[in-house]
């Protein structure tokens, strides 16, 4: 039983050309497609028509949270829980919760931006059907590849094929998922 | 709206004679190396066999390490008297210790995250080995404040873990935020530097699938998390590594300005004073250097990373190195200047007693490292020579542990009552306890260079000429 088609692999030598291809498949009107390049190019965002990432939002959700930790964590064990009045200070002031406060938004961002790209990513995903490509050791050392899906509504064997030689694609291969 | 008028009608006709300067960007790697070329060259150190020297530094650094763990052993085993604290200086070596490592790492973080928002992409080439000596700088300086708690097992009460005594922490205290700040800092620098070996790690779990080694293969590709190099991937990724450097810049701000807070807050003089934060970070970024440089240099004639670590790369450094040197030796004039400015006698008295008491040999030998090592990196010819930039970092590494030496000791040993005056000198278990460390922070930075890539390959790829979409078709290579 033959293994069900996930989608066309094409490889690219340089990353302008990558870029351009990207620009052309974005033109075509795919959606669930991809590049594999071995480093982040720059301006490649905008030719696959990327929305931006929607990673800050959750770092500041985790920041937030972690500013407000602090606070009430501090305010909690000093002015409630437990009053013990040292040096005649007050139970609680915000001044000096400030820098634990501080120090907590800042680790509660580093966790929440770190666990939100692996979330967003899908990751970890150790299991892939791009990663049973035979030559995909290339895409992490020098070759650039543009992945079209099959589960795409434009899909066709073909045309799709057909679309990625024209944009200078090489060595275009099916893959199984 | 007159002015506005004029220069649209002024402005093309300047335009056509003023022709823009043509600036040379500085190449970053050098002999226009292909991606794979950098692949191979850095994977290349941890697939090759294990190079003798290697197993010779590793056994030294070993043996040396054992030193922290018998001084440790033996303090833990009879009490933190083995240390030579006494009245009125109960706070000497493990403080000096802790800051000075904590400094040193801030180096690291300065080169990951400040240069990465400064857009300064010499940074590639050198910020995963910065990374690393970072997290060991926090290993290693972890050790003193926590093994001068005395019985270690009781260390977690440091934290707000509830505990039978009931009683909390006293958040009050500059100490308390200490401990925030540098666990903080341990963390974050390590969720940083794990975020930027990713796409790398990927990159190793492939090369040694390829050869057969089924084993290492699964070990990368564990903590490589299955990452394949996709753009929706680094779309998010590069967003991520964005944030992570924007806010280690405020935190690594921060945690030297905690950690000088835990003497400016306090009321003795020499201590209580306000120029303490940026003094202490100028001085963190200065040592942390020197630090880079002592470790870089060898690093780059034993593997021949020349064309990776260029003399640009070692400029940049020299400079920098320069720059927040020449503010600490700003640091010590205003010091002296405020002590003198303030007509307070307290204040005065410690000043003077710096330079010209019981241990004015370590403040001067603090000045000569500090203040004038630094000063030779104005000439290029120094710059240029690698041994020479190598002995003057060995400089700034010893000056900088005299600094902090210098602050707490001579500030504790002769403050308000002269009947309780004292001198201080650190017992043989101290003595072995910090020396230890630095076979502690050398092990931990050979088995760095031994299993993980040295250099971010993809950043590197990424500053390369190749890399650049958007250069003129056919040009010689040089990025714009």
């Amino acid at each position: 039983m033959a293994a069900p088609l996930y989608g066309l692999i094409a490889s690219f030598d340089t990353a302008r050309d990558v870029y351009h291809a990207a620009e052309k498949v974005r033109d075509a009107g795919f959606r669930h497609w991809d590049c594999i390049t071995p480093m982040p190019v720059h301006g490649l965002d905008k030719a696959m028509g990327l929305k931006r990432s929607i990673v800050p939002r959750i770092s500041l959700a985790g920041g937030i949270t972690g500013f407000f930790t602090g606070m009430t964590m501090i305010w909690w064990t000093g002015a409630v829980d437990y009053q013990l009045v040292v040096g005649g200070k007050p139970l609680f002031s915000p001044m000096f919760a400030f820098p634990v406060s501080y120090e907590l938004t800042i680790l509660f961002t580093a966790f929440a931006t770190i666990i939100g790209m692996f979330v967003v990513n899908g990751l970890p995903m150790h299991y892939h059907p791009v990663l049973k490509y035979d030559q995909i050791r290339r895409g992490m050392d020098d070759t650039f590849f543009i992945v079209i899906e099959a589960r795409d509504p434009r899909f066709n064997l073909a045309n799709t094929k057909a679309l990625l030689e024209q944009a200078g694609g090489r060595a275009i291969s099916e893959l199984e998922a | 709206m007159a002015h506005v008028a004029d220069s649209s009608a002024v402005t093309p006709a300047i335009l056509r004679e003023v022709n823009p300067a043509v600036l040379p960007r500085a190449v970053l790697v050098e002999n226009n190396r292909s991606f794979s070329w950098i692949t191979n060259k850095i994977c290349g150190i941890i697939e090759d066999e294990t190079p003798t020297w290697w197993w010779v530094c590793f056994a030294v650094a070993a043996f040396i390490a054992c030193f922290t763990v018998g001084g440790i052993t033996y303090l833990v085993a009879t009490g933190v008297g083995v240390w030579g604290h006494a009245n009125p200086v109960n706070w000497a070596w493990d403080i000096v210790n802790f800051v000075f490592w904590i400094g040193i790492g801030h180096a690291g973080t300065l080169i990951s995250a400040i240069l990465c928002l400064l857009r300064q992409k010499w940074r590639t080439s050198i910020n995963r080995a910065a990374e690393a000596m970072t997290i060991f700088a926090v290993v290693c300086a972890a050790i003193f404040p926590v093994f001068h708690v005395g019985r270690v097992w009781y260390a977690w009460y440091l934290f707000p873990i509830p505990n039978s005594n009931i009683i909390w922490q006293n958040f009050r205290s500059p100490l308390e935020w200490d401990v925030f700040a540098v666990s903080t800092y341990g963390t974050v620098s390590v969720l940083f530097w794990y975020i930027g070996l990713l796409p790398d790690l990927a990159v190793l779990r492939d090369r040694f699938y390829a050869a057969g080694n089924k084993f290492r293969s699964f070990l990368y590709g564990l903590f490589a998390m299955g990452w394949r190099g996709s753009n929706r991937h680094w779309s998010n990724y590069e967003m991520a590594y964005l944030i992570l450097a924007g806010i280690s810049t405020p935190l690594v701000l921060s945690v030297h300005t905690i950690v000088s807070f835990d003497f400016a807050v306090s009321l003795l003089p020499g201590w209580h004073t306000t120029i303490f934060p940026p003094y202490f970070v100028a001085g963190a970024i200065f040592s942390g250097f020197g630090m880079v440089l002592t470790l870089m240099l060898p690093l780059r004639a034993i593997y021949g990373l020349e064309d990776l670590i260029t003399q640009y790369h070692i400029d940049c450094m020299c400079k920098i190195t320069l720059a927040t040197g020449t503010i600490v030796g700003y640091a010590y004039g205003m010091e002296f200047f405020i002590a003198w400015y303030s007509t307070n006698p307290y204040e005065g008295f410690a000043f003077i007693n710096r330079a010209f008491g019981h241990y004015a040999w370590a403040y001067w030998i603090m000045i000569s490292c500090n203040v004038i090592t630094p000063q030779f990196f104005w000439f290029k010819k120094v710059r240029q020579n690698t041994t020479m930039v190598w002995v003057l970092s060995i400089f700034v590494n010893v000056g900088m542990w005299f600094e902090r030496f210098v602050i707490i000791v001579t500030s504790l040993a002769r403050d308000f009552l002269p009947s309780s005056w004292g001198y201080y000198s650190p017992s043989i278990v101290e003595i072995f306890t910090f020396f230890g460390t630095f076979g502690v922070f050398s092990v931990l930075f050979l088995l760095f260079i031994r299993f993980l890539p040295v250099m971010p390959m993809a950043e590197l790829k990424a500053v390369t000429p190749q890399a650049d979409v958007h250069a003129h078709e056919g040009s010689s290579g040089q990025a714009h």
